[in-house]
């Protein structure tokens, strides 16, 4: 196989990585959702804690992206 | 890609290093200026009900001071001024480069790894400044039975070792990944023409909402996780 393409399939692998953290923040929003609408006055205490979890998993999902981008630009 | 090239403006040497005033700078030069013209224009006619421009700026700091005071304490105010400056300084490169023409300075590693090895290095000092040898006590979880402390120890050290990594990398790769999904997207209207463009020109016009979102929340999120690496440091625990 030529080294260009299997460069490319493997950035398009590392890129699945980047489903782990969709997910991840999705999961964050949707419960701090869930918390907001269950007890309302706890709302602007908890939305520190779920930007925070926001970025936490956001940040796994972009190692991957890196890893993808490293593969095929380095 | 075009967009993410540095290029001199003027050229400068000493020795062997290369220091000319690049692109980079210039916008960095850009963002120090606005947010020092915007404080000074929005202090300068004070007055007890605030106008427009007076309000923004008094939003602003009551924003970052509420965040500094919730996630520290009273004791992590005397470093309000420098998370404040860093929010700013961020805040307006993120801004800056959605502006057409505008080169994005947070879109490079090494302006990202600076600021954040920066405040690794500002963070572990103040905590060996304030609590001497006693800091390495942060690395042992409270409560945990010896056995497992010997577990968690390296862990704990190794994500604090981490830190100016996935801090670097969070703003790096958000900026870059949000610039590329721009670029492609306006590829798209480009060769799909005037008619079938329309629809990649609405997704463009979407997606930089969203990126501007995504400047505001960057900018956030990195005060925000030098507010808690702080509060690590003066309160350990």
């Amino acid at each position: 196989m030529e080294t260009e393409a299997a460069k490319m399939i493997g950035a398009g692998l590392a890129a699945i990585g980047v489903l782990g953290g969709g997910v991840g923040v999705g999961l964050v929003f949707g419960n701090y959702m869930n918390a907001a609408a269950r007890n309302p006055a706890l709302k602007d205490e908890l939305r520190t804690y779920a930007f925070l979890g926001f970025a936490l998993s956001e940040a796994t999902s972009l190692f991957a992206l890196v890893i993808a981008l490293i593969i095929l630009y380095a | 890609m075009e967009q993410f090239q540095i290029e001199p403006l003027v050229s400068l040497r000493i020795g062997n290093t290369d220091i000319s005033y690049t692109n980079s700078a210039l916008f960095m030069t850009f963002a120090v200026v606005l947010t020092a013209v915007l404080f000074w224009a929005a202090t300068r006619h004070r007055t007890m009900v605030p106008g427009r421009l007076q309000a923004t700026a008094e939003m602003l700091y009551e924003f970052v001071a509420g965040m500094v005071k919730d996630n520290t304490g009273l004791e992590g105010m005397r470093y309000f001024p420098f998370v404040f400056t860093l929010f700013m300084f961020i805040l307006f490169g993120n801004i800056l480069g959605l502006m057409p023409y505008g080169f994005t300075f947070t879109s490079h590693i090494i302006v990202t790894a600076a600021m954040a090895v920066f405040i690794f290095l500002g963070v572990t000092f103040i905590g060996f400044w304030r609590h001497g040898l006693h800091f390495f006590s942060l690395f042992v979880p409270p409560g945990a039975p010896l056995g497992i402390a010997i577990i968690l120890a390296p862990l704990e050290l190794f994500s604090y070792l981490i830190r100016p990594l996935s801090m670097s990398l969070r703003l790096f790769a958000n900026m870059l990944a949000g610039h590329v999904l721009l670029k492609v997207l306006a590829g798209f209207i480009i060769s799909l023409g005037v008619i079938f463009g329309l629809v990649p020109f609405m997704a463009v016009f979407a997606v930089t909402l969203l990126e501007i979102m995504v400047a505001v929340i960057q900018a956030y999120v990195f005060a925000l996780l030098t507010c808690l690496y702080l509060n690590d440091a003066i309160h350990l625990h």
